[in-house]
């Protein structure tokens, strides 16, 4: 029984790692419709930038500050260049121009900064804490306090102040809100911009973990499977999902990898996302859409 | 309209003759390409070319006909070449162009296989299945001995090389005229079909899935239809790409980026377009050809494989956002005016 805890703890508490990742997804396309595959690499070229600060001795406070103002700039440019001229595309195009974005600040973050393993210190031990013979990880918790706090503090932001009401606006009818007033390109910048930070936390957090490098940027595809469970559009759906593939993955790598030669975890995830699909087509969290012919 | 209907009929019927002689001309300088080219051109080029080209006709059927986005073209391109290369292993007696459409077949099912989420869900949710069938079985192939013969480097090739109702392929011509045959008649097979009741359901499903329903499509069919033969080309394209091309190859032949490459593939070329799959290819391969030769004679080999590498990235990157915002139907759209203005009068076949 206390494996099965251990287990069960363990896969939540990575869960939420992922449900990090996925967060910055829910944030742009709630308010832009956009699947934003390149999430992955902002989260690279955001801890990239980092470690490459610190490692030129630069304190880590100023660094942390240089790389998001790196990555609001990059926000308001992604803005500028892409998504307005794509405006009333399809989603699909959109998607596509996403994952061209992505080999690009791929290209551009390993050009610059190499594509060689940094290891990355946030001064967390990682010590194991026992509660009675349970054993927990202190960073995991960590990481899964900071991923709770995001998603609170997120959604304070969407329901409660000013910007978030204007954000919400622009998500549920774009037109509606153009109509009365609302900077909808200001409103893209400020989104991608909440989303590249976002991805900062969850680069370092994911950096520290495994040393930031390229297959850092692959975290999209672990995300990919918490968002369809979650739904899109819902953070908490996002916090949900990654504790069901999280606790899936642990769960099943320990009980049910024996059975078929271990390594499943690469794609359990997706399995478990499709069977969630079968029986709720809009994720669990998600807005069920309504088609107009 | 008359306007139009005059201009498109002057020049089909004026220029039948000439396009006559164009296409007889074009058929002698493909069938006799080989004696043109170097070893070198034929190996490392021609045939990589026809082989993506072929790739991204399948995909191209499934994602810019039936509009139905897919991630995992590595994966139907995976179970291609291991079908291949069980049934020449298993099944000697089997000659390879034979094995060829088997293993098509089977990729087929197993496109089918991962294509029925798709009657439930669609748009973005639908990637999770393709991806989880790219995951899928880049595990099972590696994971399982028997896929691969328990052979110590974990990779495949044909156990008694590339033999045609034994004659032997091994040769560059050989290669060629096996690659050829095969892209020519599933090129041939996929033009019909896209002009066909098939291909019209499939565009109306792409416009607009539930307005098709509407009209009497058969959408799950129709769909369904689209990941079968998606996947049967797929597959033998993965089958001639791991023998034809490689010789040799492994899980890591047919991965994610593989399944990428593909997906520009359509995307520079033009989605929904046959030519599209063939322009986007050459484009593929001859563009980091073009880049390294660039390269070599700007800075004559003081840049890095590395960071040269990180550059093509960039480049293509930066190429697909352009396409995208500029030239949404891709290079066929560029290369193609004369089809646009044929466009104009069948606009179902206009995204």
């Amino acid at each position: 029984m206390s494996m099965f805890l251990e287990t069960l703890i363990g896969g939540l508490l990575a869960g939420t790692m992922y449900s990090l990742v996925a967060i910055g997804f829910v944030l742009i396309y709630k308010a832009s419709g956009v699947f934003n595959y390149a999430q992955g690499s902002i989260l690279l070229f955001g801890a990239l930038t980092f470690v490459s600060l610190t490692g030129q001795g630069v304190p880590a406070p100023v660094a942390i500050a240089i790389t998001i103002a790196l990555l609001v700039l990059m926000a308001i440019a992604i803005e500028k260049l892409l998504l307005r001229p794509l405006t009333n595309r399809s989603p699909m195009t959109l998607f596509m121009a996403t994952l061209g974005l992505s080999y690009l600040i791929e290209a551009v973050a390993q050009g610059i900064m190499g594509s060689q393993v940094r290891a990355l210190d946030l001064g967390i031990d990682d010590l194991p804490i026992f509660v009675g013979d349970i054993m927990i990880s202190q960073f995991d918790l960590i990481a899964a306090g900071v991923a709770l706090a995001l998603g609170i503090g997120l959604s304070l932001l969407f329901n409660r102040t000013r910007i978030g009401i204007q954000l919400r606006g622009v998500a549920d009818d774009t037109r509606a809100a153009l109509s009365l007033g609302i900077d909808i390109n200001r409103i893209w910048q400020i989104v991608w911009a909440v989303a590249g930070v976002v991805g900062l936390v969850a680069g370092l957090l994911w950096g520290a973990r495994q040393g930031v490098q390229f297959s850092l940027s692959l975290v999209v595809l672990k995300a990919l499977p918490v968002l369809i469970i979650g739904g899109f559009t819902s953070i908490a759906g996002a916090i949900v999902g990654g504790l069901v593939v999280g606790a899936g993955e642990s769960l099943a790598e320990t009980y049910l990898g024996p059975f078929l030669g271990g390594g499943i975890t690469p794609w359990f995830a997706y399995a478990l996302a499709l069977v969630f699909l079968f029986i709720r087509p809009a994720g669990l969290f998600g807005e069920r859409q309504i088609e107009r012919v | 309209m008359s306007e139009i209907d005059l201009r498109i009929a002057a020049p089909v019927n004026g220029s039948a003759a000439l396009r006559a002689a164009g296409l007889a001309a074009g058929t002698i300088l493909i069938l006799a390409a080989p004696l043109l080219a170097s070893e070198y051109w034929i190996n490392a080029i021609i045939v990589p070319f026809l082989i993506l080209s072929l790739a991204g006709l399948g995909l191209n059927l499934l994602t810019g006909y039936a509009g139905q986005l897919s991630l995992g073209a590595g994966a139907f391109m995976m179970v291609g070449a291991y079908a291949t290369f069980s049934l020449q292993l298993r099944v000697p007696d089997l000659p390879l162009p034979l094995a060829l459409i088997v293993s098509g077949l089977i990729a087929a099912s197993v496109g089918l296989a991962f294509g029925i989420p798709s009657t439930r869900i669609k748009g973005f949710y639908l990637i999770v299945s393709t991806l989880a069938a790219q995951f899928f079985f880049e595990w099972l192939f590696l994971k399982f001995p028997w896929f691969y013969d328990g052979n110590s480097s974990a990779t495949i090739s044909l156990p008694r090389g590339l033999t045609v109702f034994g004659l032997n392929a091994e040769t560059p011509h050989g290669r060629y005229y096996l690659t050829l045959g095969a892209v020519a008649l599933l090129t041939l097979l996929s033009f019909n079909l896209v002009r066909s009741q098939t291909g019209r359901n499939w565009m109306a499903i792409r416009d607009m899935d539930t307005a098709a329903a509407v009209i009497g499509v058969p959408v799950t069919r129709a769909k369904l239809q689209a990941f079968a033969i998606s996947s049967f080309i797929l597959g033998v394209s993965g089958a001639l790409w791991a023998f034809a091309y490689l010789g040799s190859a492994s899980v890591q032949s047919f991965g994610l980026s593989r399944s990428y490459q593909i997906l520009f593939i359509i995307i520079i070329g033009g989605l929904g377009t046959i030519r599209g799959a063939y322009l986007g290819a050459a484009f593929v391969s001859l563009l980091p050809l073009a880049l390294d030769w660039l390269f070599q004679h700007l800075f004559s080999g003081h840049v890095d494989a590395g960071l040269l590498q990180n550059i093509q990235k960039g480049i293509f990157g930066l190429l697909i956002m352009w396409f995208l915002v500029k030239e949404p139907e891709g290079l066929a759209r560029l290369l193609g005016i004369r089809l646009a203005a044929r466009r104009r009068l069948f606009p179902s076949s206009q995204n």
